[in-house]
């Protein structure tokens, strides 16, 4: 294994985007810390920045860069390494530049302010959620050979997990209100990480008993070890399964 | 010493290559030349495998480089056009070429030297113009005395002088024995360089001759004047 990450991510920490995307994380979770009254209050808006911000900052960053070293990729393809190397090398060095930014930003505050249990969750969520949405930006931009189609998939998938399929979730709960789908609800936020993320924060805190019985149903679930387990499984799946089909991808691709 | 055996290549409803094939004998200088759009770039990205044939195969030192990528260590390239991260200086990206090919001792500085590369090894590959990150581009290519050299558009963006040096430094390789390839529009400069041409249009080889049997067929000195001759 050649050590070209350590040169990805030497070039990544550098960038200004990166710089600044750190500080923004510190400014929040510092002034939400310091405003709020109870640490709880606060890992609760720090839940809803990260939710909002980590996604989005990983999708849009991941697939500039890896649009903007399309180049550097066919230098990197003329030298003798496997393909397999070079694409492993930049996720390597993606994720831990842009983890390294969040834990950072945000990572170490929550630990401080919150030393327990759930703040350790918070902050794994947040490191998972940097993996998994930067694996999914790498299937966008491996996807696409047009930059701006490209960008515009990331968005196109930022909004549909953040924004519109919360949409979805609510309209079938409202239709179906009257039967009982709050097992099947489980498995339907399996499929969006960031709402898995934040379920299973929120089943840790205390507000879950402001969700009713689905809340219960949830609690039954994702308050047990065996559900938080699975949860982590299926959150690990997220960055794995992408990040395989990305890789699958660029060993065909003509560059 | 390379043989490409009857290549195709389609992106979408454009037929890029149409049954190419060519054949490189150990020493020889070749010129690629042809109109733009003609397949120059797809041929020699296929030989790098950045583009993989729709059929054909590739032989590289008798072996078909399908699934290959060792044989790699034996290219130096140049790319057309390059970019680099751009938060990486010189220094660095050339560092970093060595840390991938740690096995390959003995390294040329020369073409380093003579751009006084070294000056400037520290400055961003961000805030380099074209032309200087063609020089980077081709100090890499000489850096590791790999046994063929592919040099796509080597002097576009190049200075005078500079485009001068690496043509000296291409000679110089020449006579130490290296295959060559080079792609170009530029046919005055190739005269003194080359010993064969390929033309391409369309995605196919129009011709592949020595220069010499060219020189009889067309009795012209300059190679722009054979072509021109050929073709007409």
């Amino acid at each position: 294994m050649n050590k070209i990450y350590k040169h990805v991510i030497a070039d990544i920490i550098r960038n200004r985007i990166v710089i600044f995307y750190t500080l923004i994380l510190l400014l929040a979770s510092l002034s939400v810390f310091s405003l709020e009254d109870t640490s709880s209050k606060g890992l609760l808006s720090m839940l809803n920045i990260i939710l909002m911000i980590v996604p989005l900052v990983c999708l849009i960053f991941s697939t500039i860069y890896m649009y903007n070293s399309s180049e550097f990729i066919e230098l990197l393809l003329s030298q003798p390494l496997k393909r397999n190397t070079i694409w492993w090398s930049l996720f390597i060095g993606l994720i831990t530049s842009l983890g390294l930014a969040f834990f950072v930003g945000a990572g170490l505050v929550i630990l401080i302010f919150e030393p327990s249990f759930l703040g350790l969750m918070l902050d794994i969520c947040g490191l998972l959620l940097t993996f998994i949405f930067t694996a999914i930006a790498l299937l966008a931009a491996v996807l696409t050979k047009d930059k701006a189609k490209g960008i515009g998939l990331s968005i196109i998938l930022w909004l549909f997990y953040a924004i519109i399929f919360d949409g979805i979730v609510l309209f079938m709960l409202f239709q179906w209100a009257d039967y009982p789908i709050e097992k099947f609800m489980i498995v339907i936020s399996m499929l969006n990480p960031i709402d898995l993320a934040r379920i299973l924060i929120l089943m840790q805190m205390d507000v879950s008993a402001l969700m009713g019985y689905t809340g219960a149903i949830f609690k039954d679930f994702f308050g047990t070890t065996g559900g938080i387990l699975i949860s982590f499984g299926t959150l690990m799946l997220w960055v794995i399964i992408p990040f395989a089909c990305s890789l699958r991808y660029f060993k065909k691709k003509d560059l | 010493m390379i043989i490409t055996e009857h290549i195709s290549k389609r992106f979408g409803n454009q037929q890029v290559l149409k049954d190419v094939h060519i054949t490189c004998r150990p020493g020889a200088c070749i010129a690629l030349i042809g109109p733009n759009g003609s397949g120059k770039t797809t041929l020699i990205k296929s030989i790098l495998q950045m583009v993989i044939p729709d059929s054909g195969k590739v032989i590289f030192q008798g072996e078909d480089i399908r699934g290959e990528w060792a044989y790699r260590a034996k290219i130096g390239f140049m790319p057309q056009m390059t970019r680099y991260p751009e938060n990486m200086t010189i220094g660095e990206v050339m560092s970093m070429m060595i840390d991938i090919r740690k096995d390959q001792k003995n390294l040329d500085e020369e073409l380093i030297d003579q751009y006084q590369l070294k000056e400037i090894y520290h400055k961003r590959m961000g805030t380099l113009s074209g032309g200087m990150r063609q020089k980077v581009g081709a100090c890499l290519a000489f850096l590791f005395q790999p046994d063929i050299l592919i040099l796509d558009e080597p002097t576009a963006g190049l200075d005078p002088l500079s485009s001068e040096i690496l043509k000296q430094k291409i000679l110089k390789e020449k006579a130490r024995g290296k295959t060559t390839i080079i792609s170009s529009h530029v046919l005055s400069e190739l005269d003194e360089m080359i010993t064969d041409v390929i033309y391409m249009q369309d995605g196919q080889v129009l011709f592949q001759k020595s220069l010499r049997d060219l020189e009889q067929e067309t009795q012209e000195v300059k190679l722009s004047k054979m072509i021109a001759k050929i073709i007409a």
